[in-house]
């Protein structure tokens, strides 16, 4: 496997972090709360088979400020179809994970020259008021973690620190990446992405956790009607919202299974 | 020195067990607990408090804006504010005040604050709140990372709105109107005093030096707890270059007074513990969605005590105080005799260099008759204490200029019985 490479490219004039390992048919990863603010295992399996690309969305870690410049749902999904053209990922498969699952989604449906095969993890973008989502943003302090994984200690590793880091600049920035989310999706995660589903022609792939807390399981069949039949379900046994931190080897097993 | 009667309207009767049965006061307070008919007599009792106040002569009369709150039962000031401008002849009416951004277009909120200065003949002073999380962003769903800059440019929009001679259109990032004529006008010109409640942003302060706008600190924690953001209010505005006229500033105190200090921890118990104990029993969860606090506020005060509260796992956003002790210890409550009292706020008008005292002297379960009893109390015994404070060097530049006292109207109501 390669080394971790790191470039930079500009959105919306704001310089945004791409990280790139591995070799092979490009695969992007729009991740879900918290953003990406390291490399991890699950993009470590991904990269053993696949080019693995990791572009950092407005405001969530390595994304700057560029969440401020999106005002609109339009804004955002415009924002990130130039970065899948800008990071060399347009016409790659892409996964999207929770909040990045609601942006890849509609980068899918409504730039569909950009994506091959789509994989959403407990994407956001639909609202039930009969089944809500659990509102992360209304939690008491520290009790996010365990929401959204069955291990909170992975999501505790993920936001931990760096060496060297400036402690207030990284706080910041992890506050930057829960501003952006709910820049995005305030307050219900209701994109009304619903009437656009409909639109995404490629193979999907519909994963979630079977012990998510956060996104109620009718939601999976939700997106897989919309969608149609070149959607397919599965289930990762034990693991919470963000399953790839949960449980990575397996997430991204069932991914390859389906990219290749 | 200014000396204003503050009202939040708090619902009097939470059931004693509200802290362990109860979720929060704020947000998703179960509406089961209130009772309309026992909420009329307490808007009509709250409403006789601040008559009574203007009548015992206090400068101004402020009230204010809180949603699904049960220690604010004034979702819309501007109501209360109207019947105050009708009942009462001379003090200035403060309403502090609309949080720009829940008011779509805000272009609302330049007619009705007009309205209000002109049926008052020019007493209004305009809070302009940001409005707190719980309010904003959790009662009315407003977007955190885009509230401060939805109330800034509301702000533009509504100055804009009392200032420009000629319709003209805005084509905002969060508002478009083809033609922004508001009509009436404000009596005051350009436009009526601008305050602005804040809670500790340093952008705030900056803002406010920039604008020339009065800072407010409305603290319910007091004076101990509200002196290093006043000091840091004064550091700025030096280093901003500004003059350290105590006009600049308001800030919010409880008070309790009696003939002694025996006798006020004794009478203010009750409704002291209520507030502390009840009324500000507020759930965590709301106090801190992401993109309210701007990144530069949570530079300067990282590892402050203020944010440590803040970002403490599961702490309640208030210190639960439900002991008159405490209350008074941490300085919350300023209880006393009446010379006592007016020690006491001397030394912290004088420390904290604030010409804008505002006093909550109802509070809690408070019945009217204490309250007006701690009314009239201060208003004869401590008030005349405080009264010449900062005026033999300072101007308030930022007062009321109200129509000449005989140019304005006199509310007449004719009966009918009268009118035959």
């Amino acid at each position: 496997m390669s080394e971790l490479k790191e470039r930079t490219v500009t959105v919306n004039g704001v310089a945004a972090r791409v990280w790139e390992k591995g070799e092979g048919t490009p695969a992007g990863y729009f991740p879900g709360y918290g953003g990406a603010p390291r490399w991890h295992a699950f993009l470590d399996a991904l990269a053993a088979k696949r080019k693995v690309i990791v572009p950092s969305l407005p405001g969530f870690p390595g994304g700057g400020l560029g969440h401020l410049k999106c005002d609109s749902h339009l804004d955002w999904v415009i924002a990130c179809g130039d970065l899948l053209d800008f990071a060399g990922l347009s016409g790659g498969d892409l996964i999207g994970v929770g909040f990045g699952g609601a942006l890849a989604a509609d980068v899918a449906a409504i730039f569909p020259q950009k994506v091959r095969k789509l994989a959403l993890v407990s994407a956001y973008g639909l609202y039930d008021d009969k089944d809500p989502i659990a509102n992360i943003w209304a939690q008491r302090p520290g009790a996010a973690p365990k929401m959204l994984c069955v291990k909170p200690e992975r999501f505790a590793e993920l936001t931990a620190m760096p060496n060297g880091y400036n402690p207030v600049e990284w706080r910041i920035e992890m506050i930057r990446a829960a501003e952006a989310g709910a820049r995005l999706l305030w307050p219900f995660g209701n994109t009304h992405l619903d009437r656009r589903l409909g639109r995404i022609k490629q193979p999907v792939l519909l994963l979630r956790g079977s012990e998510d807390k956060v996104m109620p399981a009718s939601y999976q069949q939700k997106f897989a009607s919309g969608i149609g039949a070149n959607a397919k379900t599965a289930t990762i046994a034990g693991a919470g919202h963000l399953a790839e931190l949960d449980a990575p080897d397996e997430v991204a097993r069932a991914i390859l299974g389906f990219l290749d | 020195m200014k000396i204003c009667w503050f009202h939040l309207m708090p619902y009097t009767d939470l059931p004693e067990d509200f802290q362990q049965k109860h979720n929060s006061v704020w947000v998703d307070i179960d509406s089961r607990l209130f009772d309309p008919k026992r909420a009329h007599h307490m808007y009509n009792d709250f409403m006789d408090e601040l008559e009574f106040a203007a009548d015992c002569g206090f400068d101004a009369i402020c009230v204010n804006e809180h949603h699904s709150n049960g220690y604010g039962m004034m979702p819309s000031p501007n109501l209360i504010a109207s019947t105050l401008a009708r009942r009462t002849r001379d003090t200035a009416i403060c309403v502090m005040g609309n949080s720009l951004a829940l008011y779509n277009p805000p272009t609302r909120v330049a007619e009705e604050f007009a309205m209000l200065d002109c049926i008052s003949g020019g007493r209004l002073i305009a809070g302009f709140p940001v409005g707190t999380p719980m309010d904003t962003c959790y009662a009315m769903g407003q977007n955190p990372s885009m509230l401060r800059e939805k109330y800034r440019e509301a702000h533009d929009l509504v100055m804009r709105a009392w200032t420009e001679k000629d319709a003209f259109s805005f084509n905002g990032r969060y508002n478009q109107i083809p033609f922004v004529n508001v009509w009436p006008r404000p009596v005051q010109q350009p436009h009526p005093p601008i305050w602005i409640p804040g809670g500790g942003s340093i952008e705030t302060w900056q803002w406010c030096a920039e604008m020339d706008y009065v800072y407010a600190y409305l603290s319910y924690f007091g004076y101990k707890a509200g002196m290093e953001t006043m000091q840091g209010f004064w550091s700025e505005m030096k280093r901003l270059g500004k003059d350290l006229n105590p006009y600049r500033a308001g800030f919010l105190q409880f008070v309790g007074v009696a003939e002694s200090h025996d006798e006020a921890m004794r009478i203010y118990k009750e409704p002291a513990e209520y507030f502390y104990g009840r009324s500000l029993h507020v759930d965590s969860p709301y106090a801190m969605p992401p993109g309210y606090t701007t990144e530069e506020t949570i530079r300067r005060k990282f590892g402050s005590q203020v944010m440590k509260v803040a970002t403490s796992g599961g702490e309640r956003m208030a210190k639960v105080a439900t002991d008159i002790k405490f209350i008074e210890d941490e300085g919350y409550v300023i209880l006393g005799s009446p010379d006592e009292v007016a020690e006491k706020l001397l030394k912290v008008a004088r420390e904290m260099n604030v010409g804008h005292l505002m006093l909550l002297l109802q509070y809690g379960n408070m019945s009217k008759d204490l309250a007006n009893y701690n009314t009239k109390l201060f208003a004869d015994k401590v008030m005349p204490q405080l009264r010449s404070l900062f005026d033999d060097k300072w101007e308030d530049l930022w007062w009321p200029k109200p129509m000449p006292k005989a140019e304005r109207a006199i509310p007449a109501r004719v009966t009918r019985e009268a009118a035959e």
